[in-house]
């Protein structure tokens, strides 16, 4: 029985079954792979999440979007945040903070644009929709991404990380262009 | 009685023991009622984190909509911390002193100590839920900084580890005892291993929570500038998912257990099952990484070989235990006689014994459900279609609800009425306790996935975003998704209820068995009595269970690489 002591005392001598012996293989095996095509689709994939990342003070960060916002902006939404088409392949600013991400992006299709991404305050999560695109934002981390829009249209940016009472109201918009 | 002298080897301190009619183990009866204590604690924190884990689902349920935005952030903090820590926490205690003073016949090592950790951990229990209730704590079970809660919310949870940390020591204690005092012969129980894999994972668990957590409370205090927000979430997760580290070796072992008790079953090999334990023990530790995949400031090196326990060593730990399990059930079978055909021994098992059926139910879902899905949530690249949508609950509601909560349930059909000798009230409602349970559990993580998928973010009071300043639908899917999850809650909770009824009903008013010769109404496998015959199944050909694990195979791989196929239609990344 599972409980009470093995009977052979010698139990680690006993021959395996061979159904146990062909599961093990198999299921070694199915890991393996796992293992390997996480490694092969950096190679292979199109999709994988850039670690760059440097340590940044939030009033350092939030210089730095702010002279990316005047310096490219293009419209003003609802409630005067601006709408900033910044060239492509430039670097793009984009912040989290108690309730919103800010600015409005407008990017082209199929132009590769370096995106940073920042916490003022608390952790948020970048929560691209509905695209699906799920990454965790820090206070004190700068991460840069190098994101390029496949499809066309206004896309939302939900919080996906607990921050308070406002987390449900806290979005932001990608706008996809031509 | 309680003096504790294990310098001199063989020297037996007094201890009251009695012997269980129907299964012929020695109890000690210190440890018997530290098990009854530490199991109706779980039980009370069970019913209050699952009342609030309704008014959660009640509230996520967009025809409902129940709870006003504050109460929804201090309600889903509570339902955290008392399902996922003080439920399952309590039960685990409880299951230690089971499977080393029960199973190998000893006396409890110190008890005094052990009630003293069974105080403590009451204490911190019910210091965090006051925490929360007061409203300034709604911080959700992981208190990322520069989120700050409370002082007492921290406080709370360090004696409660502390005090669980006393309960893992009293089992090693234990352990020490009864090999000194030669209560067993050769080596310990596979369950007792399995505990054992268990607590030396919760060692673990416990120092990271206690490093993580002391420097984050004397920072709510005004004595520490500041809580580093990325290295918190790398030891915290070394609590937090190792944690649910312990719950799966914890119930892996009530499998076992389950299987010996209700139909004789026996490890098909010694040897197989314990390494699968011992893989655990090695690998699983390395899962703080399932948490960091999609943040800044880890290499892509050390997420692959983090994320994967090192090669899914540790999940091939689980998926040896997902065939041997179902082995020794049918192989138990085939010798109690259903020979024909590939499922006799299936079907014809004690399905209307909850602890049977419970087990197998949380067998079932935990490998299909919350296996399949941690595996690829916790795929480096996969983790972006998911992290922190409501698919992660969906997950973790998989293993820890159908799978971890599910076992326990099934588990107390048995320490009932061996522990506290009182045999099972309303044995119709029992029968189909599991069920109602298994249904709704399984349900509300299918739906949760569903609605992950479809890009619904957890712990999210409105996911119509009315009031947000650039409002945009969600799929409707969503929705869709989100009403029947509520739905599925409701069976789960009324599962819930059910269990807590008949549990509080057998306590109180079932038919004591330590007085008379009444058999029990969900008996007790007569080989499980048999103490003499034990050791490893002989070869038998098990193709009930090869057919089985070959569908669970195949459905592991078709949804593995059906995410593979998401992920490479998203937008370009690098």
């Amino acid at each position: 029985m599972a409980i009470s002591p093995p009977r052979n005392r010698l139990w680690w001598n006993e021959p395996i079954e061979r159904v146990e012996i062909g599961w093990i293989v198999v299921a070694f095996l199915w890991g393996l792979f796992m293992f390997v095509f996480m490694i092969a689709w950096h190679f292979i994939g199109e999709q994988n999440l850039s670690t760059e990342t440097y340590r940044i003070t939030p009033a350092a960060y939030e210089e730095k979007v702010i002279a990316f916002a005047e310096k490219y902006q293009v419209d003003e939404e609802a409630g005067g945040v601006p709408v900033v088409r910044p060239p492509a392949g430039e670097d793009v600013y984009l912040l989290a903070r108690l309730w919103e991400w800010w600015p409005v992006l407008e990017l082209k299709k199929d132009q590769s644009y370096r995106i940073h991404l920042s916490s003022l305050d608390w952790q948020h999560g970048f929560s691209l929709q509905p695209v699906n695109i799920n990454i965790s934002v820090h206070p004190g981390y700068e991460q840069i991404i190098t994101l390029t829009p496949t499809q066309t249209g206004d896309f939302g940016i939900a919080c996906n990380e607990y921050c308070g009472i406002g987390h449900h109201v806290m979005t932001g918009r990608i706008r996809v262009i031509e | 009685m309680t003096a504790i002298d294990v310098s001199h080897p063989g020297s037996r301190v007094a201890a009251a023991f009695r012997t269980c009619r129907f299964t012929g183990l020695k109890v000690d009866i210190a440890a018997q009622r530290l098990i009854m204590a530490n199991a109706v604690a779980a039980v009370i924190f069970l019913a209050v984190g699952g009342l609030m884990g309704l008014l959660v689902a009640l509230t996520r349920w967009p025809a409902v909509h129940l709870l006003p935005s504050e109460w929804f952030y201090l309600v889903l903090t509570g339902h955290g911390a008392n399902v996922l820590l003080f439920w399952i926490i309590f039960f685990e205690i409880a299951i230690l002193y089971f499977g080393s003073a029960v199973l190998l016949g000893s006396r409890l090592a110190a008890p005094r100590i052990a009630w003293a950790a069974f105080a403590l951990m009451v204490v911190g229990a019910i210091m965090t839920n006051v925490a929360v209730f007061q409203g300034d704590s709604s911080v959700m079970f992981t208190s990322y900084p520069p989120m700050q809660a409370a002082p007492n919310f921290y406080l709370g949870l360090i004696l409660f580890a502390v005090g669980a940390l006393l309960g893992v020591g009293i089992f090693f204690g234990t352990l020490v005892v009864a090999h000194a005092e030669r209560t067993y012969e050769g080596s310990i129980p596979l369950v007792t291993f399995g505990a054992l894999t268990a607590a030396i994972i919760a060692v673990f668990t416990l120092a990271s929570g206690a490093i993580i957590l002391v420097p984050t409370w004397l920072w709510s205090l005004g004595l520490v500038a500041e809580i580093d927000p990325l290295m918190y979430k790398v030891v915290w997760w070394g609590m937090g998912h190792s944690s649910q580290q312990i719950n799966v070796a914890a119930h892996v072992s009530v499998w076992y257990a389950i299987g010996a008790l209700a139909i004789g079953a026996k490890p098909l090999s010694e040897k197989v099952s314990r390494t699968a334990f011992l893989l655990y023990i090695l690998f699983l530790q390395l899962a703080s990484a399932h948490h960091l995949l999609a943040d800044p400031g880890m290499s892509a090196t050390w997420k692959i070989v983090n994320t994967s326990y090192l090669m899914y060593l540790a999940v091939l730990g689980s998926l040896i235990h997902g065939l041997t399990v179902p082995g020794a059930l049918e192989a138990a079978q085939r010798r109690n006689g259903y020979t024909k055909g590939a499922f006799e021994w299936l079907r014809k098992a004690p399905w209307g014994n909850p602890a049977f059926s419970g087990m197998f139910l949380s067998l079932v879902m935990f490998g299909f459900i919350g296996g399949i899905s941690g595996v690829v949530l916790g795929t480096e690249q996969l983790n972006l279609l998911m992290h922190n949508t409501i698919y992660v609950p969906g997950h973790f509601h998989g293993t820890v609800v159908a799978g971890t909560t599910l076992a326990f349930m099934a588990m107390t059909y048995y320490v009932l009425p061996l522990i506290f000798q009182r045999d099972i009230v309303w044995p119709k409602l029992a029968r189909w306790q599991p069920y109602l349970f298994g249904i709704g559990a399984g349900g509300i993580s299918l739906f949760m996935m569903g609605a992950g998928t479809l890009g619904v973010p957890r712990r999210h009071w409105d996911i119509t975003l009315t009031d947000a300043m650039h409002p945009f639908d969600l799929p409707s899917g969503g929705f869709l998704m989100m009403g029947l999850n509520g739905m599925a809650a409701v069976i789960a909770a009324a599962g819930g209820i059910l269990y807590i009824v008949i549990t509080v009903g057998t306590v109180l008013w079932g038919k004591r068995l330590d007085k008379g010769e009444a058999p029990l109404t969900f008996p007790v496998h007569k080989q499980a009595a048999a103490v003499a015959e034990y050791g490893s199944h002989a070869t038998v050909k098990l193709p009930g269970t090869i057919i089985l694990v070959s569908i669970f195979f195949l459905s592991f791989v078709l949804y593995y690489f059906v995410n593979w196929k998401y992920l490479s239609e998203i937008w370009l990344l690098r």
